[in-house]
């Protein structure tokens, strides 16, 4: 039985960047080389590279403009061990103008019964427990039709499949509305 | 290895109404759950090797050579667990706070508190063989934000914890033992459970203090265990 309870979450409030992505706050050099998760491909293969880009709606239609947004995923041979080549986490900020983030990174593998997907974090001002989620691709049509965690999702799941652009994929998150997104406790 | 689902009432709801900002940004639909899966029970891992010799010790890390934080000098330290009480080791714990006037080094913040020349507000350290992390910085101060009327945040560090699965991951923030400000604050009023308020409180830690020199305040962090059936059954295996 567990003898302690998990710390309660509080919002990363809106200067989550000075703690987790010093540079996009200006604070360059505080730590020295490139800013932590910005780069997912160490060495690029020029093999199954994609740019995954996005935008996050709050309930008003507004695009959030100051989140956090991290990423976790499998490399294109569904493994998730950090090589040399490829680091499987991202980090990014929405841009604080447009609200747009971008990941350059390569086309994950299935894990296990799962089709290719990416799990995606958001930390923002006014999120008081950090919100989970999963991109699919739209081009995997089978594989999507037969993952049980889309399946959850049942009419919903197309909120969770980014759409194919000129070089990787696109996807819009909606907080609220309509559109909604599924949200995950996992 | 499983996972509980996270304990949705031990923290706050994502609509807490009396906090603003949370009313366009809560999603309205019920978080959907699934079992664990590799994808989140596995995580990013962070090496030592990442570190800069000042990344803990805010007073230091944006000072000109020679120079300090303004500020009360303070150690805040403790242990990074899970829910079962192990400790977890090498884990990357990442911190920002507001200076000792309650101003962030930031350009949306237009708060007319002074900027001190000689603090950025940040830090980061990877958890010991034991769990262990420290950090060396200042005093927060308590600071007003727009919410709708006279609203002061208490005085506060936030954290960003890893844990070996994404689906530990977690930020949060850290209190001041003695802060009358926390109990009127509608960001950790939202926390439902006064039990859940109390963890989030670094106590005055006397024994860690350094006489003549630095004060030292102790938070532990807890992240999310597996099933303590997950050891029963593995340590039968062994």
């Amino acid at each position: 039985m567990a003898i302690l309870k998990e710390l309660p979450s509080q919002t990363a409030g809106p200067y989550v960047h000075i703690g987790c992505a010093p540079s996009s706050a200006g604070l360059a050099n505080i730590y020295g080389g490139d800013e932590l998760g910005s780069k997912m491909i160490k060495i690029p293969t020029n093999h199954q590279e994609i740019d995954l880009t996005g935008k996050i709606y709050d309930a008003n239609g507004d695009v959030i403009k100051d989140a956090l947004v991290e990423i976790w995923q499998a490399a294109p041979d569904g493994t998730f061990n950090q090589t040399d080549y490829f680091t499987n986490w991202g980090r990014q900020s929405t841009d604080n103008e447009t609200g747009f983030f971008k990941f350059e990174t390569l086309m994950p593998g299935m894990v296990e019964n799962q089709a290719p997907h990416v799990f995606l974090w958001i930390a923002a001002r006014g999120i008081n427990l950090a919100l989970a989620t999963r991109i699919y691709f739209e081009d995997n049509d089978i594989l999507n039709k037969r993952d049980p965690i889309l399946g959850l999702a049942g009419a919903r799941a197309k909120t969770l499949i980014a759409t194919k652009s000129k070089t990787g994929y696109h996807h819009e998150i909606h907080i609220q509305g309509p559109n909604e997104t599924v949200f995950f406790n996992v | 290895m499983s996972f509980e689902p996270r304990d949705l009432n031990w923290h706050p709801p994502a609509h807490a109404p009396d906090y603003r900002s949370s009313t366009a940004r809560a999603p309205s639909q019920k978080l959907l759950h699934y079992e664990p899966t590799k994808t989140e029970l596995t995580g990013p891992t962070f090496g030592h090797d990442l570190l800069g010799e000042t990344d803990s010790d805010l007073i230091i890390n944006y000072a000109k050579p020679g120079e300090s934080a303004v500020g009360a000098r303070i150690i805040v330290h403790g242990k990074v667990m899970d829910e079962n009480g192990r400790p977890l080791p090498g884990k990357l714990v990442e911190v920002w706070q507001a200076n000792a006037s309650g101003r962030y080094r930031h350009k949306n913040d237009t708060y007319l508190a002074s900027l001190d020349p000689n603090f950025g507000g940040c830090g980061r350290c990877i958890s010991d063989d034991n769990g262990n992390y420290s950090f060396r910085t200042i005093m927060p101060a308590p600071y007003p934000w727009p919410n709708g009327g006279n609203n002061w945040r208490p005085a506060h560090i936030h954290f960003s914890i890893f844990g070996d699965g994404f689906l530990q991951r977690l930020i949060t923030q850290m209190y001041f033992e003695g802060d009358p400000h926390v109990a009127l604050c509608p960001i950790v009023q939202s926390i439902p459970d006064p039990r859940a308020i109390d963890i989030l409180v670094g106590k005055l830690d006397m024994d860690a203090t350094i006489p003549m020199d630095i004060r030292a305040y102790r938070f532990d962090i807890v992240l999310r265990g597996p099933n303590a059936t997950y050891f029963e059954n593995k340590s039968e295996g062994m």
